[in-house]
C-alpha cells in the first residue's frame, strides 16, 4: 500500500513526483511514457528560464530532474482502471494492480481520432498524428492534412516545403486557427483547401493510397500517400469513473486540484484547468501534490 | 553485442532524439540514416518495416519500430 499513486508523467505528473519525493512520501508513478505531450512540441519559447528549448529537450530535462530522486516509475504501464474499495484506491494496469491512500491523475491528453474505416489499419502505414515526427518521410509524396486549427495549419506549413501537393480537408466553411498561419497556407501554391468536407474513409492496400470524403452530399476520392490527422486532443480520462467530468471528458478540479472524489486529485491537461500550457501543467502538478500531502497528513489511515 | 545496428530517423522526430540519446548513454555504436534527406534510405525503411513511422532500428536484421526501450534493451543485451 502506497501513500500516493501518480498517474502520468508529463509536466504535471513529473512535477508532482518531484514534490512528493522531497516530501518523502511513499509513492509510485504509473505512466505510458515520460514527458507526455511536451515531447511532441517542436519549440517551446514560454517556459520560464528557457528562452528557447525544443520540446524533446525540455522533456529530457524533466526526466533528468525526476531521476535525481529514487522514484519508482513504471513506464509502459498506463492505468486502465481506477477504483475505490473500502477506503483505498486500486489502480490497475495491464501488468498489475496497485493500492494507495490518495491518487493524483495527471494523464494528459491524446490526439483525437477520425473514427472512420481504414484509420486503425493504416496507422503508421501512411496515416499519422504527428507531422513533426513523420513528416519528412513523405517528401515527394502527395498528402492530405485533416483539420482546420493551428495544429493542422502547422502540419500543412511543414508539408508544403517537401510535398508536391498538400490537401487540407476541413469540415467547416473556412480555416480556423491563427489568421497569419491560415493566410500562409492559402498562399502556398501547392496547397489546396477543401472546405465543408467530412472524411469518410482512408483507402489503401499495404500503405495509404487515398482518402474519401463527403462534400455537398457527394462522395469524392483523392489519391494521396499520406494522411495527417490534426483534429484536436481528448483527455485521457476514460479509465476513471469516480470523479465528475465536464462534457469534454475533462476532470473537474477546484483551485486546490481536488476532484469530486475525496482523496483523488488531478492536474494538467486532463483537468478543467483553464489554459493547457506546459508551465501551467507543471504548476498544477505541484499544487496537486501539496494538496495530496495535506490530505494524507490530516487523515488517519 | 550485436554486430550491425542501424537507426533510421529524422532530426525533428522526438522519439528519434530520445532513442539516439538512450543509445549514446549506453555507449552503443550505431549507424544513423537521416531519412529526411536520404531518399534511398527512406524508401528502404518503408520497404523493410512495411510502415511509415520513425524511428526504426535494425539490430542484426531484427526490426524495432518506435522507441521501445524494453525491446531495445533485450535485443542489445543491456541490463
Amino acid at each position: 500500500m502506497y501513500d500516493l499513486i501518480i498517474i502520468g508523467a508529463g509536466p504535471s505528473g513529473i512535477t508532482a513526483a518531484v514534490y512528493a519525493a522531497r516530501k518523502k512520501m511513499d509513492f509510485l508513478v504509473l505512466t505510458e511514457d515520460i514527458g507526455g505531450q511536451t515531447v511532441w512540441s517542436s519549440n517551446v519559447e514560454n517556459y520560464t528560464g528557457y528562452q528557447f528549448i525544443a520540446g524533446a529537450e525540455l522533456a529530457q530535462k524533466f526526466e533528468e530532474h525526476l531521476r535525481q530522486y529514487d522514484i519508482a516509475v513504471r513506464e509502459n504501464e498506463p492505468v486502465i482502471s481506477l477504483e475505490k474499495n473500502s477506503g483505498f484506491f486500486t489502480a490497475t494496469t495491464a501488468k498489475a494492480a496497485y493500492q494507495s491512500r490518495a491518487v493524483i491523475i495527471a494523464s494528459g491528453k491524446r490526439s483525437r481520432e477520425l473514427k472512420v474505416p481504414g484509420e486503425k489499419e493504416f496507422r503508421n502505414r501512411g496515416l499519422t498524428y504527428c507531422a513533426t515526427c513523420d513528416g519528412p518521410l513523405f517528401s515527394g509524396k502527395v498528402v492530405a492534412v485533416v483539420g482546420n486549427g493551428n495544429s493542422a495549419l502547422d502540419a500543412a506549413l511543414q508539408l508544403v516545403r517537401i510535398s508536391p501537393r498538400v490537401y487540407i480537408i476541413n469540415d467547416i466553411s473556412a480555416l480556423a486557427g491563427d489568421a497569419v498561419m491560415a493566410e500562409k497556407v492559402i498562399a502556398a501554391k501547392n496547397a489546396a483547401v477543401i472546405n465543408n468536407a467530412q472524411v469518410t474513409a482512408i483507402l489503401g492496400d499495404k500503405l495509404v493510397s487515398g482518402i474519401r470524403f463527403k462534400r455537398n452530399d457527394r462522395e469524392e476520392v483523392i489519391p494521396v500517400e499520406g494522411v495527417f490527422v490534426e483534429i484536436g486532443l481528448i483527455p485521457n480520462s476514460d479509465f476513471v469513473h469516480l470523479v465528475k467530468k465536464n462534457d469534454l471528458g475533462e476532470i473537474e478540479v477546484d483551485c486546490r486540484n481536488a476532484t469530486s472524489a475525496e482523496g483523488v486529485f488531478a492536474a494538467g491537461d486532463v483537468t478543467t484547468v483553464p489554459e493547457k500550457q506546459i508551465i501551467i501543467a507543471a504548476g498544477e502538478g505541484a499544487k496537486a501534490c501539496l494538496s495530496a500531502f495535506r490530505y494524507l497528513a490530516s487523515h488517519k489511515f | 553485442m550485436a554486430s550491425s545496428i542501424l537507426v533510421y530517423s529524422t532530426p525533428t522526430c522526438p522519439h528519434c532524439v530520445r532513442l539516439k540519446q538512450f543509445l549514446a548513454e549506453n555507449k552503443v555504436d550505431f549507424v544513423n540514416y537521416d531519412v529526411s534527406v536520404d531518399r534511398e534510405k527512406a524508401n528502404e525503411v518503408i520497404k523493410k518495416s512495411g510502415q511509415m513511422g520513425v524511428p526504426v532500428m535494425d539490430i542484426d536484421g531484427q526490426l524495432i519500430i518506435g522507441f521501445d526501450k524494453e525491446k531495445i534493451k533485450s535485443a542489445l543485451g543491456l541490463a
